[in-house]
């Protein structure tokens, strides 16, 4: 394994403090997640890279070669008995694996825009942007909670059936050979979810027992929830339930607006014709 | 009719004897046994491949994927309101249940609540879901160990169930009623009273099965001390629902987790059972269904009036960021992590189903167990296929 780099120096530094992002405490603070984070840092020390607790949860970022130990420390130190799932991300922004939904996303944009203002009165939707909300790393892909600064991602959830406190561990892989350490000898279900895992994103799980695949023929080449996989269904032939996301007609508007039993009829006199 | 003599029964006994002796010594050569992937106690296509060495299981290995569907792939190519019809099929005796907590993780990050009523009526078809479910379990756990009276009375009175739901949402099996801030409709004239009385009859059928299954001698025989889970290794493998409850351990996340549904309303108990065997699951499932009709009964007496649905734009995009929802689902655990960087569908989306995690402790459990007993075990876990392969 590569050494780690002396600080956390791929992580935006714009926006972003190295050691850790903290939730602007806008809400009561969470001092029960709070303390797990807390107690995981002086385990894991300069290896836990960034944490976020919102909306009731909580993101810990660890360096890749305290994989292990955080799982570990998860388990003996905060109680987590549980193993809820452990999976992955490709943060790569998808070439075209959806082009439909892009298309519309621009042409749906201005109608969605002239809807928005009748919306906020009923919900401040202009609330302020949660902590929640991803990151963009330097190199312009946009990166989820608690940040991270490459490519891939692997993601393992937690839970004490004690306490009912859940947390959500993510570790940044190597763009070209993304590998980690087996937690499976921790949580002896994380067993599967590895082979899920490894043939699914082709994440290497060294110290694994039986690394081998788990749905896929064993023949199978590729890794399919990667996002550069082709979805080839959708090459041969584009995705027919486009029409799902096509305006209502003006004739039906009234009439649904009537049952929704939503507000007055405003939105519709708004709504400018497409 | 010859009359054996004292010499011909001293010769018998002492081949017998030698043979014993030949067998001790000889080491028996391990026999592999495949259990599926068409076998009726694994409800759909699952390979037990079981290395055995006599009667007893040696060594154990689970083939899973013959129905494999990629969701996870596909909901990256839909939209929002599309995919709840995708998720539908995951868990296909409880699509309702299934339809839930990815509603409720895209609500979560739209910071948006459906209405009361709403959330009352979600409640409801989740707790028919699960007695629909587990109560097809509690007749077809009884036909894996041989009787099979109880397979139709539970197809019967299940049917009462399914017509419930088929009359407010469209579907038997597939209801796809669930929306992002509702539901499709509310409910029909006269469903209130109608549902009422099934569920009298579905507590009818529980007292039947308690007396015919769970109090049957036979069944008792074939299912105590039979594939017990500690709790330490349940937890550890992610077994859920009731199959960890059956272990002794007291988590429910309808009453954990604060949820917008409407579990804290109402008054019921958790069942768990300490002994963790076959037994326990079934026996708990048992309570568990009953506990529900009394919970839809509760729910249908304090439904609140009002809107169905809440106001939501109607081209739906949500905006970015990480969620992860889980609820209490008949099977277990069911969650979704739902990433989302503002379009109209999700970036990615895992979906952590509950049989998944509760087929995977199989291995550990098969070891040292017996063959007629492995039948017994992989009912009593209860799996569903599109929720091992997804």
């Amino acid at each position: 394994m590569e050494p780690p780099p002396s600080e956390v120096s791929r992580l935006s530094s714009a926006d972003t403090p190295t050691a850790e992002v903290e939730a602007p405490d806008e809400a009561p603070v969470d001092t029960a997640r709070q303390a797990l984070v807390d107690r995981l840092a002086s385990e894991l020390g300069d290896a836990l890279l960034a944490s976020v607790i919102d909306k009731g949860d909580v993101w810990v970022r660890v360096r890749p070669d305290a994989w292990h130990a955080a799982a570990r420390a998860c388990r003996d130190t905060l109680g987590m008995d549980y193993f809820c799932f452990l999976s992955g991300i490709d943060w790569m922004p998808s070439a075209a694996p959806n082009p439909e939904v892009a298309d519309v996303e621009v042409e749906g944009a201005e109608g969605d825009d002239a809807e928005a203002p009748p919306e906020p009165e009923a919900e401040p939707e202009a609330a302020p942007e949660p902590a929640a909300a991803p990151a963009v790393a330097a190199d312009g892909w946009t990166t989820g909670v608690a940040g991270g600064d490459t490519r891939f991602q692997v993601l393992l959830r937690l839970y004490s059936t004690a306490t009912h406190l859940g947390i959500t561990l993510k570790a940044d892989l190597d763009d070209d050979d993304p590998r980690v350490t087996s937690i499976a000898d921790v949580y002896g279900g994380a067993d599967w979810h590895e082979r899920e895992t490894w043939e699914m994103f082709g994440f290497g799980f060294e110290g694994h027992p039986n690394l081998l695949h788990l749905y896929l023929p064993s023949e199978f080449e590729g890794f399919p929830l990667r996002k550069d996989f082709p979805l080839l269904a959708r090459e041969v032939k584009p995705w027919p339930g486009i029409v799902d996301v096509e305006l209502i007609p003006e004739s039906l508007e009234a009439k649904l607006e009537a049952a929704a039993g939503g507000g007055p009829a405003a939105p519709e006199s708004s709504e400018p014709a497409e | 009719m010859t009359a054996v003599t004292d010499r011909q029964r001293l010769a018998y006994v002492n081949t017998q004897a030698s043979e014993a002796r030949v067998n001790v010594e000889l080491q028996t050569e391990d026999m592999t046994l495949n259990l599926g992937p068409q076998h009726p106690a694994t409800h759909g296509t699952l390979r037990v491949v079981a290395k055995l060495d006599g009667e007893q299981v040696v060594d154990a290995d689970v083939v899973c994927g013959y129905m494999h569907r990629g969701y996870e792939k596909l909901t990256e190519v839909r939209t929002y309101p599309q995919v709840t019809t995708l998720i539908n099929r995951i868990d296909w005796l409880s699509s309702f249940a299934n339809e839930v907590p990815f509603i409720l993780a895209a609500e979560k990050l739209m910071e948006i609540e459906a209405p009361p009523r709403a959330q009352y009526i979600r409640t409801l078809f989740f707790e028919m879901a699960r007695i629909a479910n587990i109560g097809l379990f509690l007749g077809e756990m009884a036909l894996q160990v041989g009787a099979l009276t109880p397979a139709f009375y539970a197809f019967r009175d299940r049917e009462f169930v399914l017509n419930q739901i088929e009359a407010a949402t469209g579907g038997r099996f597939h209801p796809n009623y669930d929306r992002l801030g509702g539901l499709k409709d509310d409910l029909p004239k006269g469903w209130i009273a109608e549902t009422q009385a099934v569920m009298k009859r579905i507590r009818e059928f529980c007292d039947e099965l308690e007396g015919l299954v769970a109090g049957n001698i036979i069944f008792e025989r074939r299912c105590r001390g039979v594939g017990v889970i500690p709790a330490e290794i349940g937890k550890a493998f992610g077994v859920s629902g009731a199959n960890i409850r059956a272990s002794g351990v007291d988590w429910d996340l309808r009453r954990d987790e604060a949820s917008p549904l409407v579990w804290k309303d109402l008054d019921w108990k958790v069942w768990t059972h300490p002994d963790g065997d076959s037994f326990a699951r079934y026996w708990v499932r048992l309570q568990e269904v009953r506990e529900s009709t009394f919970m839809v009964d509760q729910m249908l007496e304090g439904l609140p009036a009002g809107s169905i649905q809440a106001k939501v734009p109607r081209i739906i995009k949500v905006p970015a960021g990480e969620a992860w929802v889980h609820t209490e689902n008949p099977l277990g655990e069911m969650g979704f992590y739902i990433v989302s960087q503002g379009g109209l569908g999700p970036f990615r989306c895992k979906i952590r189903s509950a049989s998944f995690n509760n087929v995977s402790v199989l291995p550990w459990l098969l070891k040292g167990t017996y063959v007629p007993d492995i039948i017994t075990i992989l009912a009593s876990l209860y799996f569903i296929l599109g929720d091992i392969d997804r």
